[in-house]
């Protein structure tokens, strides 16, 4: 389908005639399953799924607030708290590129809500498959921040058990992840379990055909996962308009399955949408589509320079919007929090940059003949010959190195 | 299960083992297109899916890379699926999960998460077959570090080569001779097979060695007969694994015979052959007595069918290169 940028809000020749709404509901798989969220609406500005304005002023909603209904001042505080000190590790990776101490980092910065939400919302036994920016759900999940760095550092390729804490290591190639956790989440389906899987991607991968085939798998086989996109706005220097001309959450419709597009500034809004699609993967329900709408507040790694392609104005109205200001506003406003709080969190995350540096600086390169380690679980023997030439070739300097 | 031998088809052959497979391993699933109650394009799925029902035996959507990424998936949750891609040219949509998914993950992982995915392709041409349904794509995986690759000649082979496949904690590309699928031989399902990516003598001989692995198999052995009917012993070797491949085996044969022709139907050109050829000369420089020569497909798009014999070694291609080794 070729749709100009000005579609959404004209018929097209095509359909004048037979439908006087946006694309989505042309095409409707006539299940009867898809939620009402995915429903086309006249506004062409799709309707967010908002708990907590950018001022931080706490809105009713029907649909979604019983799953946040139970929240305490303390769970609020606890969001903020992961929130500050994600963002916090997250510059302190920043610098530490600038220093020369990692090869590069892909900076979450503006989708701490986004992550710290969807992330809360899991149990234990759920699993996670991220892309390589989730450093606020690792963090959910308890993985150790140092041990994110270690990819970025080159000392490895992912240094975490992925069973360890149900966290997938970072997948690199745009969308891959979307169908293991497809897999997984039939898997879990297979063995009778209640778990849920939750697939992490973005705009730009929204593109792969990856992206496709795992919602139409997960489809298909009703798979207990929740496809959470982060609509972050860009995909390195394309707009989200280069990838699609619908709203991302109704792509969901075409499969049969329900979309619904969240605040992905809202960490309650968040929280409580994620919870929402979890229960309906444990509950046998099958997929659901998370759009959350966000903004990458930085650049797409340290190595991109986001001045080429966009202005400061946009980047300003997003900051207006902040993740963590707007539940800040809301904490002081209904005195959840005290300045203690405050003063206390910025120690603490002091304190964590400064174990993060400390732990980054002091990673010791892997040993040489790590090349040839776990390249296969049986062995090999090509490998194994390889790797006694290597071993020849070094010892060859023994008399200089005192190998 | 009840020891017996019988005789039956190499397809036969691949079916009875997978079904030993999901007999004895609960974590064993078959995927694919059409493999359920279609029992597949050629059958070797058959029955399957009746006997132990569609959440083992899993009929999926028509797209590759989702078989794959699923399949990956499933392993990461401890199943062990055996995913069959229906022609070897279908398998490209599948090659990014293959190639920077499936075959990096335990390294990637430092050894903490196992692959034991089995991907079936049936393979190769001489069937006349349409476009896509012919090809020899091995090489493309061998040259891959953490996939395994294997090719079986024959019945009893399919048979245990499958089971250790399906047994490995590493990746395995099994790439099936389909134009052998009808060929029977006799299977035994108590012997105690040798290992999977060693390669054995199928016929000695002393005065040139034919290295060969899948649909090339038993074309060298009729070659071998029809040499034989002019005086020289040709030496069979087949590999029966493309990675790793056991050099150690055609040393030994190279050693004693001085010549080697490898046989295969991809591509010459950067195929298997090339590196058995430069690591045999680096081997056997001083045995050898005529440089190691190859025969294989041609650097085209394989032809169509009407054409496909022209371009497929046959007994007299082999014979003409075997006459050029000994000619040194």
């Amino acid at each position: 389908m070729t749709v100009d940028s000005s579609a959404a809000r004209k018929p097209r020749r095509s359909a004048a005639g037979k439908a006087g709404t946006t694309g989505g509901t042309t095409g409707a798989t006539g299940t009867g399953r898809a939620a009402r969220t995915t429903r086309s609406r006249k506004n062409t500005d799709p309707e967010l799924v908002q708990l907590l304005t950018p001022e931080g002023k706490r809105v009713k909603n029907a649909t979604y607030d019983s799953y946040v209904a139970g929240i305490t001042p303390e769970d609020l505080r606890g969001l903020y708290r992961d929130m500050v000190l994600t963002r916090r590790f997250d510059a302190e990776a920043t610098a530490l590129q600038r220093q020369g101490e990692l090869g590069l980092w892909a900076s979450l910065l503006g989708q701490e809500a986004a992550q710290i939400g969807s992330g809360r919302a899991l149990r234990d036994d759920d699993y996670v498959f991220p892309t390589y920016r989730e450093h606020g759900v690792a963090w959910c999940r308890g993985v150790d921040p140092a041990n994110l760095l270690g990819m970025f550092r080159g000392v490895n390729n992912g240094g975490w058990d992925p069973n360890g804490n149900n966290f997938h290591l970072y997948t690199i190639v745009i969308g891959s992840q979307t169908l293991h956790a497809t897999g997984y989440a039939m898997g879990v389906a297979k063995d009778g379990a209640d778990s849920a899987v939750i697939a992490y991607f973005g705009d730009g991968a929204s593109s792969q055909g990856d992206v496709a085939e795992s919602f139409t798998f997960a489809a298909v086989y009703n798979a207990p996962v929740v496809f959470f996109c982060q609509n972050n706005q860009w995909a390195i220097s394309e707009p989200t308009e280069k990838q699609t001309r619908v709203p991302l959450y109704q792509r969901a419709q075409g499969y049969g399955f329900p979309g619904v597009r969240v605040d992905g500034n809202d960490v309650l809004a968040c929280l409580a949408v994620t919870r929402w699609a979890l229960e309906r993967a444990r509950n046998g329900e099958g997929p659901t589509l998370v759009e959350a709408f966000t903004y990458r507040m930085g650049a797409h790694t340290t190595s991109d320079d986001p001045s080429r392609y966009r202005g400061d104005e946009e980047r300003l109205a997003w900051e207006a919007k902040d993740p963590m200001l707007r539940l800040r506003r809301h904490l002081e406003a209904a005195n959840h929090a005290d300045e203690g709080f405050f003063e206390e969190l910025e120690t603490e995350s002091e304190a964590l940059g400064r174990r993060v540096r400390e732990a980054v600086r002091s990673m010791p390169d892997p040993d040489r003949f790590a090349i040839f380690e776990n390249v296969y679980a049986d062995g090999h023997s090509l490998v194994d010959e390889e790797r006694a030439g290597f071993a020849a070739y070094q010892a060859s300097f023994s008399d200089a190195e005192g190998v | 299960m009840a020891a017996e031998t019988r005789t039956m088809p190499l397809a036969k052959a691949i079916n009875e083992s997978l079904r030993r497979a999901l007999e004895t391993d609960p974590k064993v699933l078959v995927m694919g297109e059409d493999v359920g109650k279609l029992g597949g394009v050629f059958r070797v799925t058959d029955g399957l899916q009746k006997d132990f029902g569609d959440s083992r035996v899993i009929d999926t959507p028509l797209a590759e890379s989702g078989i794959v990424g699923t399949a990956i998936g499933l392993a990461l949750r401890g199943y062990r699926p055996v995913v069959e891609i229906q022609f070897d040219g279908f398998v490209f949509p599948a090659y990014d999960q293959i190639v920077t998914q499936l075959a990096k993950m335990h390294a990637r992982s430092l050894g903490k998460v196992k692959m034991p995915v089995v991907i079936r392709i049936p393979y190769g041409g001489g069937i006349g077959a349409v476009e896509h349904h012919s090809e020899s794509p091995e090489a493309l995986f061998a040259h891959v570090a953490g996939l395994k690759v294997v090719s079986p000649s024959n019945a009893s082979d399919a048979y245990w080569m499958m089971q250790q496949a399906i047994q490995s904690d590493d990746p395995v590309i099994y790439f099936e001779p389909k134009r052998r699928y009808w060929d029977k031989g006799e299977v035994s399902t108590e012997a105690i097979p040798g290992p999977l990516h060693k390669a054995v003598v199928a016929r000695e001989g002393t005065d040139l060695t034919l290295a060969a692995y899948g649909p090339m198999v038993k074309l060298c052995l009729q070659v071998a007969d029809a040499a034989a009917e002019e005086g020289r012993s040709l030496e069979v070797l087949d590999l029966r694994s493309v990675s790793p491949l056991d050099f150690d085996t055609i040393q030994g044969s190279v050693e004693k015979t001085r010549r080697l022709v490898v046989v295969h139907e991809a591509p010459v050109f950067f195929g298997s052959g090339a590196e058995i050829a430069a690591r045999i000369t680096e081997r056997c420089f001083y045995h050898l007595e005529a440089p190691v020569l190859r025969v294989g497909g041609y650097h085209a798009p394989y032809p169509p069918a009407r054409l496909e014999e022209e371009y497929l070694p046959d007994l007299d291609r082999v014979l003409d290169a075997v006459d050029r080794a000994l000619a040194y």
